[in-house]
């Protein structure tokens, strides 16, 4: 079968495509297709209710467990446990829905979609980010039904309204950057399981090696020291500032100082091993 | 291995080829998936790379797109480098891969709108070319269900779709019709016949003799990661003969009176099969078969079954390599 084409016109036609091709992606071109990319996560997350489960149960189970089996033995009673446990839940939520990040990017990757992602010329950091951009909805649901379910225990944060609300943005920001190292474990592990395995290694050490449920005070030397470097305990302690006494604290800067790092560390790295990824 | 080179060498007409490959590798490991590959399509053509699984299309075709790292030799499309410009690469080409590259839990035209936004194309245009696609490739009835409820055929359209969002000047298809029924494999040949009408260049990959028979301008072989062939599918049809006479003795010790009987009354050599007793005749009409029968009655030899076929992938590769086409895992 032979067809009849016209060379010199297709030849004309190429050469003006190459010639109108862009050799890099602008900044703005890199927030479009990531909001185009948030735009499709969300698509899916309207469609998938059922991965809202944990976000919704988890704040609840672990606020009424945790207060009715550590409020006696920690601070007397559970009522005085509440401002010192609440902001602790809160991170520790925020936390565990990061690694959620992680694990939906492996499955994602393993699709045939992200071959066709790969092909475009887009920046790289999109199909990364974009899911990440989607999450900040899960995030702000974990953290309000957090001081929901507190507010229904009895607790009363004496930083008013704008204080928690201070406590969750604070939350939400941290949890979009932490989300960073789960992306970047999610495109170095070789299945989703495994994503889940080493992010449960991070995870723990992370949120029970701070001062999220004890007191700082009663721990061994060796271990306060970790925990009071920990990020974990500068964000819980700038929560419980900002939502008990409206406060301001220097904890924040920490807090906002370590997101910055850790943003700055594993995006690039989460990128690099995206694109070397077969 | 020898290279066969049937194709003529292409013009040199000043125009930039669609893509140019020399010495093209890629190992994983010990094996060399492809090894050494060169090519040049011109535009405005549709190449089909023909082999079978395991030969190293796929992965010679990653490298062209850029979604594979080339470990030696060197390609250009449209005369763009495409190890260090990748992404002036992507600007150019639209891919469709071996299993559908659309995000299963979207719709027909979200899918389709996605991928125009991601490629500058703004809002209210992005519609306007997902609705004209879907109607091009016969989806409009189904462009808001969900994919997941798609027929195979209706994925691949899709995805093909999906690649001309941006009218690229080069198309790469990857097995575009493996599992699909007949009658949808014949639709999707229709398809692709217009993609050249539009001025695309296409390069495909196919393990089907009559289907790069049907649709490429020019044809490359590939065996073990190497070129074993190229030319038209006339010249590679000429090499194996139009049609096959499989003939099974009633004795499969007879085998070499056969051989001297088919050499004597048609003048060529037989292909002996693994398979005990069975030869193959490559014809250049279909109605030498009855020389050939007469010359084994002639010669005192019975058959036990006879059928007159298609030249297969299979005869090809005998043909062209002496040995029958193995099935190895792929990548």
């Amino acid at each position: 079968m032979s067809t009849t084409t016209a060379p010199v016109r297709q030849a004309v036609r190429a050469a003006e495509r190459v010639a109108a091709t862009r050799r890099h992606v602008s900044v703005g071109e890199t927030l479009g297709q990531t909001l185009a990319m948030a735009w499709r996560a969300a698509k899916k997350m309207r469609r998938n209710p059922e991965q809202f489960f944990d976000v919704a149960l988890q704040p609840v189970l672990f606020t009424a467990m945790f207060a009715y089996i550590f409020g006696g033995a920690i601070a007397g009673d559970v009522q005085s446990y509440l401002p010192l446990m609440i902001p602790g839940i809160l991170a520790q939520t925020v936390l565990t829905t990061c690694m959620v990040t992680g694990v939906q990017l492996r499955e994602d990757m393993e699709k045939g979609v992200f071959d066709r992602f790969k092909s475009l010329p887009i920046a790289r950091i999109a199909p990364l980010a974009g899911p990440m951009v989607a999450d900040l909805l899960r995030y702000a649901i974990a953290a309000t039904l957090t001081f929901a379910m507190g507010l229904l225990m009895g607790y009363r944060p004496g930083g008013g309204v704008a204080g928690v609300l201070g406590a969750i943005l604070l939350a939400i920001l941290t949890g979009w950057s932490l989300a960073w190292v789960f992306t970047w474990v999610g495109t170095i592990a070789r299945s989703a399981g495994g994503v889940h395995g080493i992010s449960m290694m991070i995870l723990f050490p992370l949120t029970f090696l701070s001062n999220a449920f004890v007191p700082v005070e009663t721990l061994p030397g060796w271990l306060a020291s970790f925990v009071r470097i920990n990020p974990v305990s500068h964000l819980v302690t700038a929560a419980r500032d900002l939502a008990n006494h409206a406060q301001v604290s220097g904890a924040v800067a920490w807090t906002l100082l370590a997101c910055l790092v850790v943003v700055a560390v594993f995006a690039p790295l989460s990128v690099r091993s995206y694109k070397r990824h077969i | 291995m020898s290279i066969t080179e049937l194709g003529r060498t292409a013009p040199s007409s000043g125009t930039e080829p669609a893509v140019l490959a020399e010495g093209l590798v890629k190992a994983f490991g010990d094996h060399r998936a492809v090894d050494g590959i060169d090519l040049e399509i011109r535009p405005g053509e549709i190449f089909g790379v023909l082999g079978p699984n395991g030969a190293g299309k796929t992965t010679m075709l990653r490298m062209l797109a850029t979604l594979l790292a080339i470990d030696a030799g060197r390609a250009e499309i449209f005369g763009v480098d495409v190890a260090g410009r990748p992404h002036v690469i992507r600007q150019l080409i639209g891919v469709t891969g071996q299993y559908a590259s659309v995000d299963e839990q979207l719709t027909a035209r979200e899918n389709l709108r996605l991928f125009a936004r991601l490629q500058r194309i703004p809002a209210p245009s992005a519609r306007r070319i997902a609705a004209d696609l879907l109607g091009r490739f016969g989806l409009e009835e189904a462009a808001d269900k969900p994919i997941a409820h798609f027929s195979g055929g209706m994925r691949r359209r899709l995805d093909l779709a999906a690649s001309l969002i941006t009218k690229p000047p080069l198309i790469f298809l990857d097995e575009p019709t493996t599992g699909l029924d007949p009658r949808t494999r014949g639709q999707m040949w229709d398809t692709i016949r217009g993609l050249i009408t539009d001025g695309c260049t296409v390069l495909l990959t196919t393990q089907y003799l009559d289907e790069a028979d049907q649709l490429a301008d020019r044809i490359a072989v590939i065996d073990h990661g190497r070129k074993v062939a190229e030319g038209t599918p006339d010249e590679l049809k000429t090499m194996v003969g139009a049609s096959t006479l499989q003939l099974m003795l009633a004795e499969p010790g007879e085998v070499p009176a056969a051989v001297e009987a088919v050499r004597r009354g048609l003048g060529s050599e037989p292909v002996l099969s693994p398979e005990k007793g069975r030869l193959n005749v490559a014809l250049d009409q279909a109605d030498m078969a009855a020389d050939v029968l007469i010359a084994l009655r002639t010669a005192g030899i019975s058959i036990s079954s006879v059928s007159v076929a298609k030249p297969s992938l299979d005869e090809v590769f005998l043909a062209l390599t002496g040995h029958e086409t193995e099935t190895e895992e792929t990548r």
